[in-house]
């Protein structure tokens, strides 16, 4: 610990963080720094899942962990059934105050995962489940996912002298999720990190299923400079791309408006080395195709 | 109190008994009247858990995961497909040493599609840590679930415990069986109460990544326990006895073995056919008797030694096949008795498969035809068109 | 018979570890302009920013140097300095 003429004066933290240092998540990354903002909002009396992917990895390698809620790392596609049997065995025992987050990365809840998590929604059971979505299976070498962007570069979907990219849209999670009449459902961002742990509070007041998507840029795999992490997600809302939204039993209750903070989708792209290949002559078509996925989320959502 | 009710409504009812926390149901024939019965206990109040309609067998594994994990005591049913799309979930159950108890109606694998009855659903998954045992009558299985879930929860074996059922032979036949009153099931089955669990009081995390150095000691640790829990699948059954009166095996049992030359090998409701075989053939002057495999995991090798003594010969009959090496029992036998001082004659002979009927004449077309021969592997009952030349036993 | 083996950590054990061995770049706090707003120990991904009454520092030992605290400060009190061996 670094110790100057002030620093001493300082007292050290009265409280650890429920996630705490040590984890070899990658400098800035947007995952590590989400998980620790629900979990500090959710505070210790919460027991955690979470689903195969960079979280628990870079975590929990034993004999080490970086958890100090009790949490349980099952398998890839599960996160949100061990949540369910969990929250289960909580309510027959008289313990329903315990707060039950099941956690996942945008493929182990998207792709492989949406069955066990439209399983727990229908139910309507009181787990909150937070999707921690770097747009790519970022573990295990930036594959692409069900939730990668129009045009992004991943090991799976490079560009080429074929193909521009990821050919396939960002799957619309957030209305599969809402339109199974949960309560709650929201998007956030770490680029908004107080908009995050009052959504996750929010949420945890809220008896029944919950779901919030949470934006996680990935300085490796979206291949931008560490120190921007937030920069790059506090973009991406105000470019239209990604829209901060809260869903009540399916229906809209609350966006973020970004007509006096847009702007243009170049601004996102141009931060990230993934989308550097739209910057060209014939590019341009692509980025027409992307300034209208930002104007129909800005349309539909009413973020003008 | 005696009831005469279905397999499936007897194992309902000692579940309930049990005092799950959660139990998760997902359909599947020949299991859904386990599920249904549970689920209509729990509207008119009568079972406390909490009743989880999941999205699919692999939903229902995970749940009953977490809800052990946490702290708790859960149930789930199923059978072949849906025990092999559990089967990613069924080891990481084990790995985790969670004392889960899943029932399996034994049922035929797809493909071709068969909702009838072998034993090849379990048996594919006999690698995974899993204690197997295997009921031969309704009472049996009734009798096995409290046990598995007193064996699985010790807290020197903390391993998931599979019993098996044949699906509709023993889920649907109607059979008149004891059910214990819940005062006498609390005496035998105490409230689970493990070390390590989700606990916000005590915070762990399950489940972390183990890199090379670390993840040997965990396979060998639960190698290791699965024989430890030889001797506790037996206390267990003993102790079972000494409250309940009622006895079937530990991890074997026997019937007429006492002076018996040629004796039967075999899992599951085949057993009350051959014992029938066994007595006619007795009633001949035969000198036959049964040895029933009740634990198939941990497989009793020390056991079956002790108990065939100076047999001459076992004829082994399974309703499975490892394809590209032969039946499995027989296999597992096999081994049993390499170089052991007796050296029996093993014949094995694959029958029953996909539901297919087992008549008391074939049994006993079996033991004039294998009499004095070391039969290899035999399909039995195989249309005339199909078994290969030489067969023993066609239909 | 022996104990089984059930893999389980306890908590925080992850600060065996000193990751900041990782970093080329440290965060310099100056203590000059900070305002308290604590938006430095919020986004810090390894939670090892702490402090209280304007003064603030970075846990060294788990310091990743990544930059994201001198990038968002809102008063620029904390500059990445290249760090010398």
């Amino acid at each position: 610990m670094a110790e100057t003429a002030k620093t001493k004066k300082i007292k050290p933290p009265v409280e650890e963080a429920l996630l705490t240092s040590g984890h070899r998540g990658c400098a800035g990354c947007g995952e590590a720094l989400g998980a620790k903002l629900v979990m500090e909002a959710a505070g210790p009396n919460t027991i955690a899942t979470a689903a195969t992917g960079c979280l628990e990895v870079f975590s929990t390698a034993f004999p080490e962990t970086a958890w100090r809620v009790p949490w349980i790392h099952s398998l890839f596609e599960n996160s949100a059934a061990v949540a369910a049997g969990i929250e289960a065995c909580m309510r027959n025992k008289g313990m329903e105050d315990i707060n039950v987050i099941a956690q996942g990365g945008d493929g182990g809840t998207a792709d492989i995962g949406i069955g066990c998590l439209s399983g727990v929604l229908e139910r309507n059971q009181n787990v909150l489940y937070v999707c921690y979505d770097n747009e790519a299976y970022m573990n295990t070498g930036v594959q692409r996912s069900g939730l990668t962007p129009y045009d992004a570069r991943t090991s799976t979907s490079p560009p080429g002298t074929e193909s521009w990219g990821n050919q396939h849209q960002k799957k619309n999670l957030l209305a599969i999720c809402a339109a199974h009449m949960i309560p709650y459902a929201a998007t956030a961002t770490v680029g908004f990190p107080q908009d995050l742990m009052m959504k996750v509070k929010k949420a945890l007041k809220i008896k029944g299923a919950k779901f919030l998507h949470v934006h996680v840029p990935c300085p490796l795999g979206w291949i931008y400079d560490t120190k921007l992490t937030i920069e790059v997600a506090r973009t991406a809302v105000n470019t239209g791309l990604y829209p901060l939204v809260e869903m009540q039993f399916n229906k809209v209750t609350r966006v973020r408006k970004i007509g006096k903070t847009r702007q243009p989708v170049e601004d996102y792209l141009k931060l990230q080395g993934r989308f550097k290949h739209l910057f060209s002559e014939a590019g341009k078509e692509e980025l027409e195709k992307i300034r209208q996925i930002a104007q129909d989320n800005i349309d539909y959502y009413g973020l003008e | 109190m005696r009831m005469m009710i279905e397999g499936s409504m007897g194992v309902a009812h000692m579940v309930m008994l049990c005092r799950p926390n959660v139990v998760a149901a997902y359909p599947i024939t020949p299991q859904t009247h386990i599920v249904e019965n549970l689920s209509a206990f729990k509207a008119d109040g009568k079972l406390d858990a909490e009743f989880i309609n999941v999205e699919s067998e692999f939903g229902a594994a995970s749940v009953v995961l977490g809800a052990v994990a946490a702290g708790g005591r859960a149930f789930s049913a199923t059978t072949a497909q849906g025990l092999l799309l559990m089967g990613e979930v069924l080891h990481n159950i084990a790995g985790m040493r969670l004392p889960v108890v899943i029932n399996v109606s034994n049922r035929s694998i797809s493909a071709p599609i068969s909702i009838w009855n072998d034993h090849s659903d379990a048996i594919t998954l006999r690698d995974s840590g899993w204690i197997q045992l295997f009921a031969e009558d309704n009472q049996e299985i009734a009798d096995m679930h409290p046990q598995a879930w007193k064996i699985g929860e010790n807290p020197e074996i903390m391993l998931p415990v599979m019993v098996n059922m044949d699906g509709f032979i023993l889920t649907h036949a109607v059979e008149t069986i004891e059910i214990p009153d819940q005062k006498e099931i609390d005496e035998f089955l105490p409230p689970y109460k493990p070390e390590y669990f989700l606990d916000v009081k005590a915070p762990k995390t399950f489940g972390n990544l183990a890199e090379p150095q670390w993840y040997a000691e965990t396979r060998y640790k639960l190698w290791e326990t699965l024989e430890d829990s030889k001797a506790v699948i037996e206390k267990v059954a003993d102790e079972y006895k000494a409250k309940f009166g009622r006895y079937l095996g530990g991890l074997i049992d026997t019937y007429r073995m006492d002076d018996a030359e040629r004796v039967f090998v075999a899992m599951g409701s085949m057993i009350g056919t051959i014992k029938d075989v066994i007595d006619d053939l007795r009633q001949e002057g035969e000198k036959v008797g049964l040895l029933k495999i009740r634990s198939l995991r941990p497989f009793p090798k020390e056991k079956i030694r002790e108990v065939c003594g100076d047999v001459k010969e076992l004829i082994v009959l399974e309703k499975a096949i490892s394809f590209g090496l032969g039946g499995v029992l027989q296999e597992e036998l096999r081994s049993t008795f390499y170089k052991h001082k007796n050296q029996p004659i093993i014949s094995g002979f694959v029958l029953g498969l996909g539901g297919r009927d087992i008549p008391p004449t074939t049994l006993v077309k079996i033991y004039e035809a294998s009499k004095g021969k070391e039969i290899l592997n035999e399909f039995v009952d195989l249309r005339p068109e199909v078994a290969p030349k030489g067969s023993l036993v066609t239909l | 018979m022996s104990k089984p083996i059930q893999i389980y950590t306890e908590p925080g054990s992850s600060k065996e570890y000193k990751t900041g061995t990782w970093r080329t770049e440290k965060p310099v706090f100056k203590h000059d302009t900070c305002n308290d707003c604590r938006i430095c120990v919020i986004v810090c991904p390894d939670a090892c920013i702490f402090g209280q009454n304007n003064v603030y520092d970075a846990d060294l030992d788990f310091c990743k140097g990544c930059g994201i605290c001198a990038q968002e400060c809102p008063v620029d009190d904390i500059e990445m300095v290249l760090e010398v061996k």
